[in-house]
């Protein structure tokens, strides 16, 4: 047995802990979304850095001049704005213009937040107002899928990204043409399954080598960095499990009804926005309920109509409505599901 | 006659289209009565009524429109009927219940006029439903006032101690919930076609 220094220290009680702070968790959130904006910059080369750049600095430039403005202290020290920034260019697809990128962060803060009162009062999450805006705005960009891997990617950006604003996006069929890759559809495997009866493998869909959205591509790193944040405590576990065995449920219920139509719900579980929507923006501390019992309900609300829109909708992807419509729900839910106060007897009269 | 099955009838009244967030009618009393939770909820279910009652009364008037020949008529008679349809119900539920009368109060002939009742009974006759599939396009678009209603009274009532800026108190900000709300059920447009 070797000799061990171990100290041990002791202190007097009271043990004094700070409490978690809103910087400190908006911190974190940042910190946990770094991996997934690093690969969606692996995959997706230049064009998704400058969309991410561009999103983040719309979003905190707007807090900073409102708050400006109206003469009240600068609230961008709190990460909020960059954590919206950051999740709308996440939402994003690779060769998104950048003005309507900027725009989509520009509405994400002032509709989706700061009119509402700023941060603790936001009802919807501000990211998603800002993706809900851009989808109805601009609803062919949004779909405009580029494959990722390309030759080249971090030296040359997508040239739709650079269109000027108020133009039509510049192709991208060409540059994908040019680039050597065959057979590109143009399809997330979402939308490949849905309309064109395509499944992908689940492998592609778990490690990310797929088309979509920036951050939505692999399901792996956004786990792990979701557990990170579950882990901490600075995030609602509940929440994300709630979504996850709504949809696995309600997926697999109708795969095995019928598996020649309907998808394996590992794939529904996989593909599109559904993991990023789960872990980072359907538990947003504001928009969502606070009961335990309230946020089950508030997930396997998410999981439904996420199944819904996806299979019968006029959308391949519809986590973004559901989480929207949830958090529009979710004052209702807190009303409904109040924890009993200890003590009270339940179903009393004076409740 | 069309041949869409009820429950896709009745999900198209309530969601896919919502009377007020994806068709805008009925605007005015969305916007009045969804301050409180309180309000919205009897508002939401004397809209299913008066939509219920409409559905059946305008569905007997156009057919007699259409045996008269005179379908020019529609809307001034359609007026007539429901305003004075939703009255005589008035009456008898006073007469025979006094407490659901007083639940369902002045909110009765607040939304007798309203012009999602009159689109409800434009629409479900330009869609030639029968009988029954009017009556559950009647309850549906009901259903969905009523879900637009009582979300937006909770958002609303969440939001009445958030420190709102003065450009966007009031009216402002209920405009604006109603725009991200629309937006949101934007999502199911083109549902189960």
């Amino acid at each position: 047995m070797s000799q061990n220094s171990l100290v041990m220290e002791l202190r007097s009680p009271p043990h004094v802990r700070q409490a978690l702070t809103t910087p400190v968790i908006m911190a974190n959130v940042v910190y946990a979304m770094l991996p997934i904006c690093a690969f969606a910059v692996f995959s997706y080369g230049a064009s998704a850095l400058l969309l991410l750049m561009t999103c983040t600095a719309a979003c905190v430039l707007t807090e900073h001049v409102i708050a400006k403005a109206s003469g009240n202290p600068t609230p961008i020290g709190d990460y909020s704005a960059a954590v919206t920034g950051i999740l709308l260019a996440l939402t994003l697809p690779p060769g998104f213009p950048l003005w309507m990128g900027a725009l989509g962060g520009v509405v994400s803060i002032v509709l989706g937040k700061t009119l509402f009162g700023g941060l603790g009062c936001n009802v919807f999450n501000p990211a998603l107002v800002g993706r809900a805006f851009l989808q109805a705005s601009f609803p062919v960009a949004i779909t405009t899928w580029t494959p990722p891997y390309m030759d080249g990617r971090f030296v040359q950006g997508i040239p739709s990204s650079f269109t000027l604003p108020f133009l039509e996006p510049i192709s991208v069929v060409q540059f994908v043409e040019d680039s050597g890759i065959d057979g590109f559809t143009g399809a997330t495997p979402l939308a490949a399954q849905l309309f064109e009866q395509q499944p992908t493998s689940l492998a592609d869909l778990f490690f990310g080598t797929t088309a979509g959205s920036l951050g939505e591509t692999s399901a792996l790193i956004i786990l792990i960095c979701g557990i990170y944040l579950a882990a901490r405590g600075m995030m609602n576990w509940r929440i994300p499990a709630a979504i996850f065995a709504s949809i696995f449920l309600v997926g697999g219920f109708f795969y095995t009804l019928n598996p020649d139509v309907n998808p394996n719900p590992f794939f529904m579980l996989l593909s599109g926005g559904l993991m990023l929507g789960a872990v980072f923006m359907a538990s947003d501390l504001v928009a969502s309920p606070t009961s335990p019992f309230g946020m089950w309900v508030y997930g396997v609300l998410i999981g439904a109509v996420t199944y819904i829109i996806r299979m019968y909708g006029g959308l391949p992807e519809g986590i973004m409505y559901a989480i929207l419509l949830a958090n529009a729900a979710s004052p209702l839910i807190d009303q409904l599901t109040q924890p009993r106060t200890y003590g009270s007897r339940l179903r009393s009269k004076a409740a | 006659m069309n041949p869409d099955p009820l429950g896709f009838i009745f999900l198209d009244a309530a969601i896919i289209n919502n009377f007020v967030l994806a068709a805008f009618l009925g605007i005015c009393p969305f916007l009045g009565v969804s301050a409180k939770l309180k309000t919205a909820v009897p508002m939401g279910f004397a809209v299913i009524f008066v939509m219920t009652v409409a559905a059946v009364c305008t569905y007997a008037v156009n057919q007699l429109l259409v045996y008269l020949d005179v379908p020019y008529l529609r809307i001034i008679a359609y007026i007539a009927v429901i305003a004075s349809t939703v009255q005589l119900v008035e009456m008898v539920i006073k007469r025979f219940s006094e407490t659901l009368f007083r639940a369902l109060g002045i909110f009765l002939p607040l939304i007798t006029t309203n012009c999602a009742i009159m689109g409800m009974a434009l629409f479900a006759t330009a869609r030639e439903y029968g009988f029954m599939q009017t009556v559950v396009y009647g309850l549906g678009a009901g259903v969905g006032f009523m879900l637009a209603l009582v979300l937006m009274a909770g958002l609303r009532e969440q939001l009445e101690l958030s420190d709102v800026p003065s450009i966007a108190r009031g009216a402002a900000l209920t405009l604006l919930i109603a725009g991200i709300l629309s937006m949101a059920f934007m999502g199911f447009a083109g549902l189960g076609s």
